[in-house]
């Protein structure tokens, strides 16, 4: 089994977010960038996949050498080789392009990508590159079974579940659940020195969305604090105050 | 040049989030001046389907065959397309939803189409450049998208915009959608469906807890409350993670992300990952023994107490006023 997974470099999940240049840039100054959370799950679940050589890993990632650190992290937890896109990721389309480009002739039998960046949301790559690709995909799945040629996935559907059969090659997007999360250990961090990471220069994609600006959210109002001898009190102000009962 | 908007259906039915929806494809359509087509895919009784005309829908676009009977993500991104290309529409509408999720890329992608994925509110046009507002950075900031193709999609977040009535004469056609050769390789094995409850993202008020309960033996009293309250429940990761609630009501970073009228967070510290996935709720109640808990900075209400004591005092307060 020939595995893709493809992983994106964001924000420690407790960084304190800020934007620079008129609010046009995020502000990575001092940020500890992390492989996102998901895609972490994804890279595991290949792991558990292709372990005692029943497979290989490829991670991918479109960036700038400044995610080194991140790919390096995933080559540790178990990656093969890795591949890195030598670009700017300014937006999903851009990005699943420029996965699509590289994965086309490599006959992967399946790409997992997390089931979303945790950076900007967005919940597209996967379903673009499946398009891309020509092959099917489930942009957020919960469980994750190989059943011979095709593959048994769960996902979560509002108010419930439903189980699905894909042939594969298919384009998956993991969510908690589908593995338990792997860590580096010593002799994985020795040998992600040594592991091959490729750096390959990006194809020209006409641009079709750009985020232009950020906010940030304006501050709650000051907190209304009730006594807790006085339940009703806070029945009256949810009713006649905030409107919402 | 007009409108398409994909109303989705749960078991032939529309929910309240496709009359939001609905709404707010409706107000695009108004910004340009054009009409608004909806398509509905999978078997939907035509009175259910003219219930759309009350909110503006012009003209439903019907694809009620046995193949389309379950939800297909390919098959129905080509529906949606080869929909977008019949009616000659300039901009697609679709539900942030699980499904909506699935479904907004591989259209966009196939009509060439710039995407706006979990919008938040209307977009605003300036000759072919529309800018929409979205959360990013798991809520702790919006970011605004610039579409410059010809052809946009726009993905609503639900629970973001009010349902508006706009009572208009719709009339249903049947369209025959052109599909792919490999549309239908995805088999649908089951779908479960916890029938009679509110399920969470659909849910106006939520009642959430978090590890203060103790136990999974004490949900009780969260249970009582959100019945009084017509509520939906959450809870917090560890809880989720412990098993004494299962993952569909893990709300935060890393699980659903929700934004009701009004969120209770009951024995809930307030972690940024949590903060995540509910800070966008309208209202927002604590209740902590904690006075020092970091949740009471982005609350509009607090109580200082045990859980234990305070939430049946607050469920015996609302069913005396609810009489
Ligand atoms: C990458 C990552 C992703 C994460 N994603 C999520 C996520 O999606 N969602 C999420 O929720 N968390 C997430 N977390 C975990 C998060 O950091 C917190 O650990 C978690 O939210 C804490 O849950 P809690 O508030 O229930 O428990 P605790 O932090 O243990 O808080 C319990 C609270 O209950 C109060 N309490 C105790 N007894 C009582 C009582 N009798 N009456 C009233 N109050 C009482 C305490 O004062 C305390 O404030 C994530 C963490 C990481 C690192
Ligand atoms: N720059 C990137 N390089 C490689 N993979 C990415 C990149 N950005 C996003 N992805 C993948 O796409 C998934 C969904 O991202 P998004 O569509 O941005 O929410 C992520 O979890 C990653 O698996």
């Amino acid at each position: 089994m020939k595995v893709l997974v493809c992983i994106s470099n964001v924000p420690d999940t407790t960084t304190k977010i800020t934007f620079t240049n008129d609010n046009t840039e995020f502000n990575a100054s001092g940020v500890q960038f992390i492989v996102n959370p998901y895609d972490e799950i994804a890279l595991s679940k290949a792991i558990a996949l292709t372990e005692a050589g029943k497979g290989s890993i490829t991670v991918i990632h479109v960036g700038e050498p400044s995610a080194d650190p991140t790919i390096r992290k995933a080559l540790a937890t178990g990656a093969d080789e890795a591949v890195r896109i030598n670009a700017v990721p300014h937006s999903a389309w851009f990005v699943a392009n420029q996965i699509a480009h590289y994965a086309k002739d490599k006959s992967y039998d399946l790409i997992l990508l997390g089931r979303e960046s945790i950076d900007y949301n967005g919940s597209q790559v996967a379903g673009m590159l499946g398009e891309l690709l020509g092959i099917p995909s489930v942009s957020a799945v919960k469980k994750l079974d190989i059943e011979g040629e095709r593959v048994v996935v769960e996902r979560e559907i509002e108010g419930g579940k439903e189980l699905l059969s894909l042939p594969l090659p298919a384009v998956l997007g993991t969510s908690e659940g589908v593995a338990e999360p792997r860590i580096p250990n010593m002799r994985g961090i020795m040998s992600a020195r040594t592991k091959p990471l490729t750096v390959v220069e990006p194809i020209a994609v006409e641009e079709l969305a750009h985020i232009v600006r950020y906010e940030t959210p304006a501050p709650r109002g000051a907190i209304t604090f009730v006594d807790a001898s006085e339940p009703e009190k806070l029945v009256e102000l949810l009713h006649s105050k905030a409107k919402v009962i | 040049m007009s409108v398409l908007v994909y109303v989705e259906n749960t078991e032939g039915k529309f929910k309240k989030t496709v009359y939001e929806l609905i709404s707010y494809a409706k107000s695009i359509a108004d910004l340009y001046g054009s009409q608004l087509t909806a398509l509905s895919i999978g078997h939907v009784a035509d009175d259910e389907l003219k219930s759309l005309g009350r909110y503006g829908v012009s003209k439903i676009l019907r694809v009620d065959s046995e193949q389309f009977k379950s939800f297909v993500n390919q098959a129905y991104a080509s529906v949606i397309a080869s929909a977008a290309k019949h009616t000659n529409a300039n901009t697609v509408v679709i539900s942030n939803s699980f499904s909506g999720k699935g479904l907004a890329p591989r259209v966009a992608a196939k009509l060439g189409a710039g995407l706006a994925d979990g919008a938040i509110d209307l977009p605003t046009i300036d000759g072919n450049t529309l800018s929409i507002r979205k959360t990013a950075f798991s809520g702790k900031a919006y970011a605004i998208t610039e579409l410059t193709s010809a052809i946009k999609v726009i993905a609503l977040t639900p629970n973001s915009y009010d349902v508006k009535e706009n009572p208009t004469d719709s009339s249903i056609e049947d369209f025959a959608p052109e599909n792919e050769e490999h549309d239908f390789d995805t088999i649908i094995k089951e779908i479960v469906r916890a029938s009679d409850k509110i399920t969470l993202p659909d849910a106006e008020i939520v009642v959430s807890a978090g590890r203060g309960l103790k136990g999974p033996e004490n949900w009780g009293i969260i249970e009582d409350l959100a019945e009084v309250l017509g509520a939906a429940t959450a809870c917090s990761k560890p809880v989720s993670d412990a098993g004494w609630r299962p993952h569909s009501e893990h709300v935060g970073q890393t699980g659903i992300v929700i934004s009701p009228n009004l969120y209770v967070a009951i024995g809930i510290s307030g972690a940024i990952q949590h903060l995540a996935g509910v800070s966008s709720s309208k209202t927002i109640v604590v209740i902590n023994k904690d006075p020092e808990a970091p949740f009471f900075k982005v609350a509009d209400y607090g109580i200082v107490g045990d859980a234990f004591e305070v939430v049946p005092k607050i469920t015996q307060a609302i069913k005396a006023y609810k009489g």
